[in-house]
């Protein structure tokens, strides 16, 4: 570098007139940001286009109507309904069919369970008889609230979101990861 | 010239040290750029020469935005609306960055044709330029053929409509036209593969021609330089020259930033607008072309049956190959415009009658009541579906379910059970498979349903140990079960 910069210097002194240098360095130095900041102000939009997926949520689950709410408020036994929900996905939308069960909590309020074990994810059905949820392929079994009683799950029957406006029940249909003791969305 | 050679030397010595002398000495960057900027200019700097460099800009910002569109877009009948639809109104600075890539379209012919007036109206052609015109000449076809590849992919109303016309008017070309039709549309009416074809002509196959073209043009410019004024001599310029560098740097820039201010503030005050999606079964919708074809869509109305072939193709031809030609037949050095009556009154009556068959188009569309207002619907069906929010587009995997629903129940009491069963726990919504078990969809081919029903009720040895039971079920629930099993395409 050094015997480079020795050579670089011999050249100096063949350089134009100092004044016209100057100058054209001083325009050349102008534009070169002129440039970079005409570029970056451009690439404003590029930026923001691309990092939109980012910005916004792209993938959603929209809330479904599960009924009135005047049809759960006397509840002897957990009520089944097949609701449809809607997922977005960036610019497509897939309409899926779940059956969600619609009982009481242990302190008494209204919630929505999945259907979906989370052992394996088997759909788990409810035993009038035995008044416990029972699944079909490996026995466990789950209280009227959810909550976990026997078998191989390691956690209770998962409730999803819900919420009521205007007197309909609303809710939130989710995917939860099976095997884990705890509720973990995914997908 | 001896004045410039002076200043060129010095430029070349000027100091090379530190790291920008290392970069140059490892890349040759700073020898490259000098090479460029310090171009002489027989005659100086002026005005009328920026056309080509502002081209060079709208064609790199047609690059960069057309690489971003892609991020959202799909090149196929079902998902090319809904696409730009989302580009245009869901996602951040869609419709500004669509609206820049569409209107750079337009700024780019504009400009081009100005580029080629200049060097037309300069006699820039002449000398020894025969084959820069003749590169310009391609680079002007494949713009307007990006121009037109463009057009359809948003799949919307005016797009569908104006490529079927602009697709049917090569139906006219004697003895290949039909063939060249089919070849465009990939069949014989438009679909989803005239929008493939049309997607790799305007992302792949001509923007490669263009990069070469390109190359060339500029290489072919750099090796005979620039023409100069009018009253230059086109093979030895003898005018004093300056160099491009710093004068007809800033005059280019002048032109990039008004192109900048311009197309952005099109885009951002009048951004473009995108239609309903097309139609093909909508008998009357009246396609119009783009501006820049209108004229081209108004003599092709002049020419009917057997002296069609004289209108679509012999004028055109002898046209563009008088044109392309021009060079190599016009060889006198003289290049002032008011010299050369027959080039200059050419270009007139060319100009004139482009611009009096545009206007004539739109004074037909305006004067006839029933167009008028068919073009004015048109119009307002366009800002109605501006209007409206991004909607998704159902997937078809949801569309196959609420099919087979509709069209046997026998197959939808079948889902009920699939689902009731648990059988969509392992084998999937809708069949589709998981990791737990094989999907199902399109069973059907390898197992009748007799077969099936022999398997659900006695599984083999290797689904039991994948945990497949035994179905115990009523024979009609069993038959609606498979039926539904069936259906899974």
């Amino acid at each position: 570098m050094y015997a480079e910069n020795s050579e670089g210097v011999t050249q100096k002194s063949a350089s134009a007139e100092p004044s016209l240098q100057t100058r054209r360095s001083f325009l050349g130095a102008l534009l070169a940001v002129g440039s970079v900041f005409v570029g970056a102000l451009l690439s404003v939009p590029l930026i923001r286009f691309a990092l939109f997926p980012l910005i916004r949520q792209t993938t959603d689950t929209k809330k479904s109507p599960v009924g009135s709410v005047s049809e759960f408020s006397s509840l002897s036994e957990p009520a089944t309904r097949t609701i449809q929900f809607e997922q977005i996905d960036g610019w497509r939308k897939t309409i899926s069919e779940k059956a969600v069960y619609i009982t009481k909590s242990r302190q008494g309020q209204v919630c929505v369970l999945t259907s979906i074990c989370p052992h394996l994810g088997c759909t788990v059905p409810w035993n009038k008889e035995k008044r416990l949820f029972i699944c079909p392929c490996h026995g466990g079994t789950f209280s009227a609230d959810g909550s976990r009683v026997s078998g191989p799950s390691q956690r209770g029957m998962d409730t999803l979101e819900s919420s009521i406006e205007g007197g309909q029940l609303l809710v939130r249909f989710q995917y939860f990861r099976q095997l884990v003791p705890d509720k973990e969305v995914v997908g | 010239m001896k004045e410039t050679r002076k200043i060129e030397d010095n430029d070349a010595a000027a100091p090379k040290s530190g790291l920008w002398g290392w970069i140059d000495r490892r890349t040759g960057v700073d020898t490259a750029l000098r090479s460029a900027l310090y171009e002489p200019i027989p005659g100086g700097a002026r005005f009328a020469y920026v056309f080509g460099s502002g081209l060079l800009f709208i064609f790199i910002s047609q690059v960069i935005t057309g690489i971003f569109l892609a991020l959202y877009y799909v090149p196929s009948a079902d998902h090319a609306h809904t696409t730009v639809s989302y580009i245009t109104k869901a996602v951040t600075a869609g419709s500004f960055l669509r609206s820049l890539h569409a209107y750079g379209a337009s700024a780019m012919i504009i400009v081009l044709l100005l580029h080629l007036s200049q060097t037309y109206i300069y006699g820039a052609y002449k000398g020894p330029r025969e084959l820069l015109w003749v590169s310009g000449c391609v680079l002007f076809a494949l713009v307007l053929g990006m121009a037109f590849t463009g057009y359809l992919l948003p799949w919307d109303q005016r797009a569908y409509f104006a490529t079927a016309v602009g697709t049917n008017a090569a139906s006219e070309v004697p003895l290949i036209g039909e063939t060249l039709k089919r070849m465009m549309r990939g069949g014989t009416e438009m679909g989803t593969l005239t929008i493939s074809r049309f997607f790799v002509a305007h992302v792949f196959f001509v923007p490669a021609c263009i990069f070469a073209l390109l190359a060339a043009h500029i290489l072919l410019f750099r090796k005979a330089g620039p023409a100069g004024p009018p009253d230059e001599d086109p093979y030895k310029p003898k005018k004093k020259a300056e160099l491009f560098y710093p004068r007809q740097v800033l005059m280019d820039l002048s032109l990039t930033a008004l192109l900048i201010i311009g197309l952005g503030a099109l885009s951002f005050f009048a951004p473009m607008k995108l239609g309903p999606p097309a139609n093909p079964a909508d008998a009357q919708y009246i396609p119009r072309p783009e501006w820049y074809y209108l004229p081209i869509f108004q003599w092709l109305k002049y020419w009917h049956g057997a002296a069609s072939v004289v209108g679509v193709l012999i004028i055109p031809m002898v046209l563009v190959v008088g044109i392309v030609t021009i060079p190599f037949f016009d060889r006198s050095i003289e290049r002032r415009p008011w010299k050369r009556p027959i080039a200059m009154g050419a270009y007139g009556f060319v100009l004139l009658a482009l611009v009096g068959l545009g206007l004539r188009s739109e004074y037909l569309d305006s004067h006839d009541p029933s167009v008028a207002q068919q073009l004015a619907k048109q119009k307002a069906e366009e800002q109605d579906y501006m209007r409206k929010p991004f909607e998704p587009e159902l997937s078809s995997a949801t569309l196959a379910a609420a099919n087979v629903a509709l069209a046997d129940p026998q197959a939808a009491k079948g889902k009920a059970i699939f689902e009731s069963q648990s059988c969509n726990a392992c084998h999937g919504d809708g069949g589709v498979g998981t990791a737990a078990a094989p999907a199902l969809v399109g069973i059907s081919a390898k197992y009748s349903p007799e077969q099936l029903a022999e398997l659900f009720k006695h599984p083999t040895a290797k689904m039991t140990a994948g945990g497949m039971p035994a179905i115990n079920l009523p024979p009609d629930d069993l038959k609606a079960l498979i039926a539904y099993v069936e259906s899974l395409k």
